[in-house]
């Protein structure tokens, strides 16, 4: 199966350099860019809710159906042994691009499935009434609400980092956290999917191990654009997403460390997970198996292999290059328009390439309609971080977030919805 | 003229009626939309089985601050049964524009909660 897959890949080499300012060619190989609506051409700029998948990556997928599909873990036929090989295969690509061990690598579900998979299977055993779960005013939903359910039924306290005017955290007041000696977890984001904030997470989870704490790091809006090794990120729960990283959805990356993975019980059970079963009882398949019941998402594993494989070929270093320039010039772009105020660091190199913005006198929901008018997808709303928009004192943004796939040339025609659209409100 | 964002909307959007509080009330209720975080709530003042009088208050985007200002003008003075029946097609139309599924949400929040302070049902599925 990896044969044709690889084989994909090559037909397509992705990336050949495209002459100016760190701009990669990949446009050719994203099918879904080719798009129009009413009579635009399609500009996404929402890539921090989902990524669009390049052509090997449909391609994967649909060869895997076509060819290659049987349950994995189970058959003696030929046919099962290559999907086996194929959802394998795919674990030792996800395992090797973020540095990782294939054996401590676990598919969930999605990002939200690994941090509930953590929160239950670590938290419900190792956090109980006086201890504290720590996070930040920048995350995610996804990881707020697991932890707020643990502390509720444990009796623990759920304790929050500040984020300051600039988008940061400040180090040392998660030192100050860590020193009151009831931190049993520290959970934060990589890159915030609303400020782009890069946070220093070596630093942070050297602090967290010192204190004797665990660290889960959300890498959800970091591995797709910018080289991640969790070895040097150093979390001993380290979570991420297919769909984000140009690959399918329903298929999310958990990393872990052995011990701990050894040491905790399973998330959900039933079939796949056991080595044996009983009337009374049954003992566990080993790591990863021991995480992932019932039948995994195969051959969106595959899909998610081979996306890493492409994102792998082009280079990290060139993704976030290419990135970091199409930031910066959203974010000068962005400057030009009276009344727009950006969240977060100001300066392009502090962030990943996501700018949330609001325009005084047009919500952020009419800004992304109007920006629409212009084919150009932004999304608007509280992007699932609603302490976050309290600590920032509005309902809602509007988030325009790059992609590979972007050019300079989009960011514009962005700009020149939003310049209509004061217009249109008469601004 | 733009399709979505008429004079009248717009005007509506800068301009809201019967925005603010109203004191003495006998009704109120507030709701709020998911999707972008508007908040809207209303306080209703009831005479004879009737609105006397109506505020909303809140944040949000132009087709839900202009649909309860647009409202906010026709419920004056109409029998609370009456209210508890308007469906969102009544809405709709008294808004004028087209209104996309996404936005439906928007156009409507002001009858939700409007519904919610005439009849407790907190339910209607707009």
């Amino acid at each position: 199966m990896s044969i044709s897959a690889r084989a994909t890949i090559d037909a397509l080499s992705p990336g050949a350099p495209g002459g100016e300012v760190a701009e990669l060619d990949v446009r050719r190989d994203f099918p879904i860019l080719t798009r129009q609506f009413d009579g635009n051409p399609l500009v996404y700029l929402d890539s921090a809710s989902t990524a669009q998948k390049p052509q090997v990556v449909i391609e994967a997928l649909a060869e895997h159906l076509r060819a290659h599909n049987a349950n994995v873990h189970r058959g003696v036929y030929a046919l099962a042994q290559e999907a086996d090989a194929a959802y394998e295969q795919a674990r030792a690509r996800v395992a090797a691009f973020t540095g990782a061990e294939a054996k401590t690598t676990i598919f969930t579900k999605n990002v939200t499935e690994a941090i509930n998979l953590v929160a239950y299977a670590w938290g419900r055993t190792n956090v109980g009434a006086g201890d504290a779960v720590l996070i930040t005013q920048m995350e995610h939903h996804a990881n707020i609400v697991p932890w707020q359910q643990l502390c509720k039924e444990r009796g623990a306290q759920l304790r929050y980092l500040e984020v300051d005017e600039s988008g940061q955290l400040d180090p040392t007041q998660l030192d100050g956290e860590l020193e009151r000696g009831d931190v049993k977890l520290v959970a934060f984001t990589h890159v915030s999917n609303v400020l782009g904030t890069i946070n220093p997470v070596a630093q942070m989870t050297a602090r967290i191990r010192a204190a004797g704490a665990i660290s889960l790091v959300d890498g959800a809006q970091a591995v797709p654009h910018m080289p991640v090794d969790v070895t040097e990120v150093g979390a001993d729960f380290y979570a991420w997403t297919g769909h984000k990283a140009l690959g399918p959805t329903g298929i999310g990356v958990l990393h872990g460390r052995a011990e701990l993975l050894e040491e905790m019980p399973p998330f959900l059970t039933g079939g796949d997970m056991i080595a044996s079963v009983e009337l009374d009882g049954a003992t566990w398949n080993e790591l990863p198996y021991k995480f992932e019941a019932g039948t995994p998402p195969i051959a969106e594993a595959v899909g998610l292999g081979t996306a890493v494989e492409y994102l792998r070929a082009l280079g990290m270093e060139r993704v976030r290059e290419h990135e970091g320039a199409l930031t910066a010039h959203l974010l000068t772009r962005l400057a030009e328009v009276p009344g727009l105020r950006i969240a977060g660091p100001p300066h392009a190199e502090e962030r990943g390439g996501i700018a949330s913005f609001t325009i005084e006198g047009i919500h952020p929901h009419d800004v992304a309609e109007i920006a629409n008018r212009g084919g150009v997808c932004i999304r608007a709303g509280h992007h699932c971080a609603q302490p976050l928009m309290r600590c920032l004192r509005v309902a809602a943004t509007a988030r325009a977030s790059v992609g590979i796939y972007n050019t300079p040339a989009e960011i514009d025609t962005l700009l020149d919805t939003l310049l209509a659209g004061r217009e249109v409100f008469g601004l | 003229m733009d399709d979505l964002y008429r004079d009248y909307i717009l005007d509506h959007y800068k301009r809201p009626r019967n925005f603010g509080a109203l004191e003495p009330h006998d009704l109120e209720a507030e709701e709020h939309n998911p999707l972008c975080g508007d908040e809207l709530s209303v306080q209703i003042r009831v005479k004879d089985g009737r609105i006397e009088d109506l505020r909303f208050d809140g944040h949000g985007c132009a087709i839900s601050q202009a649909s309860a200002s647009i409202a906010s003008e026709e419920l004056k003075g109409m029998e609370l049964e009456e209210v508890g029946k308007l469906g969102a097609d009544w809405m709709l139309d008294l808004l004028g524009i087209p209104v996309s599924a996404t936005r439906r949400k928007c156009a409507l929040l002001n009858l939700k909660v409007v519904r919610g302070a005439v009849s407790g049902d907190r339910d209607w599925p707009v």
